[in-house]
């Protein structure tokens, strides 16, 4: 029985190779600066996706990503890797979305895209390192979610079994489908582009990109479906727009400051009231929330 | 997160030579195909690109998986479990990500689920493999052999095997026995036909065969009885899933160490026969040898890559009497000359490689249709040329790869000497390639007919006529005296009109042309690209000398200075 998968990615500075001029003077990430890349985790959830499409023929691997127009490269990368086809979510109406905004646009796209089984992403991705949006998104759909999946054993019968990497060790887990999982960079990494999968889409393109480019193979969307990258607005999912982009963030960038990344001891939190509400009280009175 | 494809400038330079818009066309066939497969180009500027994207994932895999895991592939190396090869477990991790990345039967035809590439950009991600593992290129590499069942075989051998390269089996070629290595007329491995069911079978035994233990292998055989020299060799296909050959033992050997090198026992093993029976060595190992040379070439290239810059990472961190030791002349006098011989291999390795890529597509054009005269010269020139600069390539370019690992670990100084320092296994990787597919003394036997007959000197003359900036005639004037110090030495030679005195002779007019023709090549670059003007000026200085060394050589000697060499 074949899956229907949705794979969540972000396209990301590449964080992990900065050079000096990566921020710019006010703080922020200097984004020009960084090449934009897939986020390695969501690499790690496509591989878990591919492996699931090796083992379920008939399964098919979908990308929804959410970005500027040229985060379609993310959607392109998935397909060469094998991946089926992709939905780029682009608008200004989505611009200087928090994790709130953006687990909201993209749940409301996940519900036009309709039919599906699974919904992986990544843990986190290597900008915000917030690892909210998967979660965010399995709550805004009412699904169930597993976290830190490190390798997803099975998912037949109405059943999905992942192993997932804790701290201290692995847990194997059962949850039904359709469900999201989050996956760590614990797993295994993805496969490479493939070559001929790489010649077959490289001109697969969004309405704006086949728009803006003036030269050949503009009839090979046309002959050739495969080669479209869907591209949905704000009008094309159905949304209400006070929880979109910036207004529809609550999160405010109070200041920000170069700090020296000292290692300290961590904080075990148990999961109960009383050691959450602790928590909540000591974030708001050193001002981390609030 | 390295990438050893855009990580390197110059690639992307012989990729981008002018002759490719032929190479591709041919090889595209007008781009025939790009209604029949979803992967084939359009045109010519599509074609390149996908050659830069396959050669990209090459790039990242060399630089992200294969060159990290060659240290403990050396060490840990294959073994054998239950006769059959089992490979280092990081050699398996190439396979599989190159495998995966659909990076097997790069140059076969789309019909057989190849890429249908041209032979340049093959041979580039074999110079991008071989820097990154110089051990693992020889399996990866040995997708050659499909290349010779596609030249020689049947239709329905290619329609049966071709697919299964292409979908990641490996391949060997059994030539070598005990005792027949450099003289392959002496194979005795028994190849008899069965009236009874009209197969043939392979008795014998084999030795040194590079993963012998692949899937799919061609085998070099006496087919006929009662023969003793090459004419009585057939080529025969083995299917390993006959499971009729033994690996008897594995080499354990000075490097390439993750390259299983079988000694392999024939026991009635059933095997088919490829083309015409007794043209075997005569003629299919001979074109198996020169793709497989051209390889060689391509690892050489490779490993020197790897050698230049393990010694520039090197020189310019070690620090010594209070500065790096790259500011000594003593150092940087090595490490120009290496980029300069490196530079030189490189561009003879490319120039080489089209000349293939053109007469060998005009070659497989022809069992479609009925080449036009001209067509038909143009494919008979090239091949002449690729003849001639195949050992040269091979020859040169081996040594010079032995000459950039030397200094390299030399530069190295005592840390070289030690396991620390990826220069060690380098410098091990690299004594190979002076030796297999044909010694240098044997590329030399071959390539001297291109001094004898003015092959490379035509070639040189053509370079000569090409256009030159005016800045850049002065080293053409030093090449055109060259030259004319070429053509006198080797007339000098030529002339006393006895074999074994060219013979004596050989490698130094060989080298001499090799100067040359190096030199003019690397000029042309410069010409196309500043990058490579020191390199040409260092390379044309020290080409001069060394030509002139070996003409003094040859002019101070005569027949019967040849006598006190013989004592020995």
């Amino acid at each position: 029985m074949g899956l229907k998968i949705i794979v969540l990615a972000k396209q990301v500075p590449d964080t992990r190779n900065v050079g000096k001029d990566a921020m710019k003077a006010d703080g922020t990430v200097n984004r020009a600066a960084l090449a934009a890349i897939f986020n390695p985790e969501d690499l790690n959830a496509l591989e878990q996706a591919l492996r699931l499409k090796d083992r379920y023929p008939g399964s098919e691997i979908t990308i929804l990503t959410m970005g500027p127009g040229r985060a379609a490269d993310i959607i392109r990368e998935g397909l060469y890797r094998g991946a089926d086809k992709g939905y780029l979510l682009t608008d200004r109406a989505f611009a200087g979305s928090d994790t709130l905004a953006t687990s909201y646009a993209i749940a409301c796209a996940i519900r036009k895209i309709k039919n599906f089984d699974l919904i992986v992403a990544g843990r986190q991705a290597i900008d915000g390192d917030t690892a909210q949006v998967g979660p965010q998104v399995a709550e805004k759909l009412h699904l169930p979610q597993i976290t830190y999946a490190q390798e997803v054993k099975s998912a037949e019968n109405g059943k999905i079994t992942v192993v997932r990497r804790l701290e201290r060790g692995v847990e194997t887990v059962e949850a039904p489908l359709p469900c999201v999982i989050t996956v760590n960079s614990s797993a295994p990494d993805c496969r490479p582009r493939n070559a001929k999968r790489v010649m077959k889409y490289k001109h697969a393109k969004t309405v704006t990109e086949s728009q803006a480019q003036s030269e050949d193979y503009i009839d090979l969307s046309t002959d050739r479906p495969y080669l479209n990258i869907e591209e949905w607005s704000v009008n094309d999912i159905e949304t209400d727009m006070k929880w979109l982009g910036l207004g529809g963030s609550p999160t405010k960038v109070k200041k920000i400051e170069n700090v020296v990344f000292q290692a300290k001891e961590s904080k075990r939190i148990t999961n109960n009231e009383e050691e959450l509400e602790a928590m909540i009280v000591e974030l708001i009175e050193n001002h981390t929330i609030g | 997160m390295a990438n050893f494809f855009t990580d390197n400038p110059d690639l992307k330079f012989h990729l981008t030579h002018p002759m490719m818009e032929k190479i591709v066309a041919l090889k595209e066939r007008n781009f025939a195909d790009k209604d029949t497969f979803d992967y084939a180009p359009m045109d010519f500027e599509d074609a390149m690109d996908s050659y830069d994207k396959v050669l990209e994932i090459v790039g990242e895999i060399c630089g992200d998986i294969i060159a990290p895991n060659a240290e403990s592939v050396d060490q840990e190396g294959p073994k054998i479990v239950n006769n059959e090869v089992v490979y280092a477990k990081g050699t398996q991790e190439n396979l599989d990500a190159l495998v995966e990345a659909g990076l097997m039967g790069i140059t076969l035809p789309r019909k057989y689920e190849g890429l249908n590439f041209p032979i340049v950009p093959y041979i580039m991600a074999a110079d991008i493999v071989s820097r990154a593992d110089a051990g693992f290129v020889n399996i990866w590499g040995l997708q050659d052999c499909a290349e010779t069942i596609n030249e020689f075989g049947d239709e329905d051998q290619k329609a049966r095997f071709l697919p299964r390269i292409s979908n990641g089996e490996t391949a060997a070629m059994d030539l070598t026995e005990p005792d027949a290595g450099s003289d392959l007329q002496a194979v005795q491995l028994k190849a008899s036909f069965n009236e009874k069911d009209g197969k043939w079978y392979l008795n014998g035994v084999k030795r040194f065969i590079t993963n012998g233990d692949g899937h799919v292998a061609l085998v070099l055989a006496r087919s006929e009885e009662a023969t003793q020299d090459g004419r009585g060799l057939s080529m025969f296909i083995y299917d390993r899933n006959s499971k009729a050959v033994i690996v008897r033992r594995l080499e354990n050997k000075m490097g390439i160490k993750g390259s299983p090198t079988c000694e392999l026992v024939f026991k009635n093993a059933p095997a088919e026969l490829v083309g015409s029976r007794k043209m075997g060595l005569i003629k299919y190992v001979m074109a198996l040898m020169n793709g497989a040379r051209l390889g060689i070439g391509a690892q050489s290239v490779g490993i020197s890559e790897a050698a230049y810059r393990e010694g520039l990472n090197y020189a310019k961190e070690r620090q010594q009497f209070g500065k790096a030791i790259i500011k000594f002349p003593a150092v940087y006098e090595l490490l120009s000359t290496m980029k300069a011989k490196l530079d030189a291999s490189r561009t003879l390795l490319y120039e080489t490689s089209r000349m293939v890529d053109v007469y060998k597509t005009y070659m497989h054009i022809s069992e479609e249709r009925k080449l036009e005269p001209q067509e038909r010269d143009e494919m008979k020139r090239y091949q002449k040329m690729a003849d001639y600069f195949t050992p040269l390539l091979k020859g040169m370019t081996s040594e010079y790869c032995n000459q950039l690992a030397y200094d390299s670990l030399q530069i190295h100084g005592g840390s070289g000497f030690m396991k620390d320092y990826p220069i060690e296994r380098i410098y091990r990787d690299a004594r190979i390639t002076t030796i297999y597919e044909g010694t240098t003394q044997l590329q030399v036997v071959a390539a001297i007919r291109g001094v004898t007959t003015g092959g490379y000197l035509d070639r040189i003359r053509e370079y000569e006529a090409m256009e030159l900036r005016p800045e850049l005639h002065g080293f053409r004037r030093t090449l055109i005296g060259m030259t004319e110090e070429y053509v006198h030495a080797a007339k000098t030679v030529v002339d006393v009109k006895d074999n074994e005195y060219v013979d004596f002779h050989a490698r130094r007019l060989v080298e001499m042309a090799g100067h040359i023709v190096m030199g003019y090549l690397l000029l042309l670059d410069t010409q196309r690209n500043e990058m490579f003007k020191n390199s040409t000026e260092i390379y044309i200085h020290m080409g001069k000398a060394e030509n002139t060394s070996r003409a003094e050589f040859i002019h101070n000697f005569t027949l019967d200075d040849l006598g006190v060499y013989k004592l020995v």
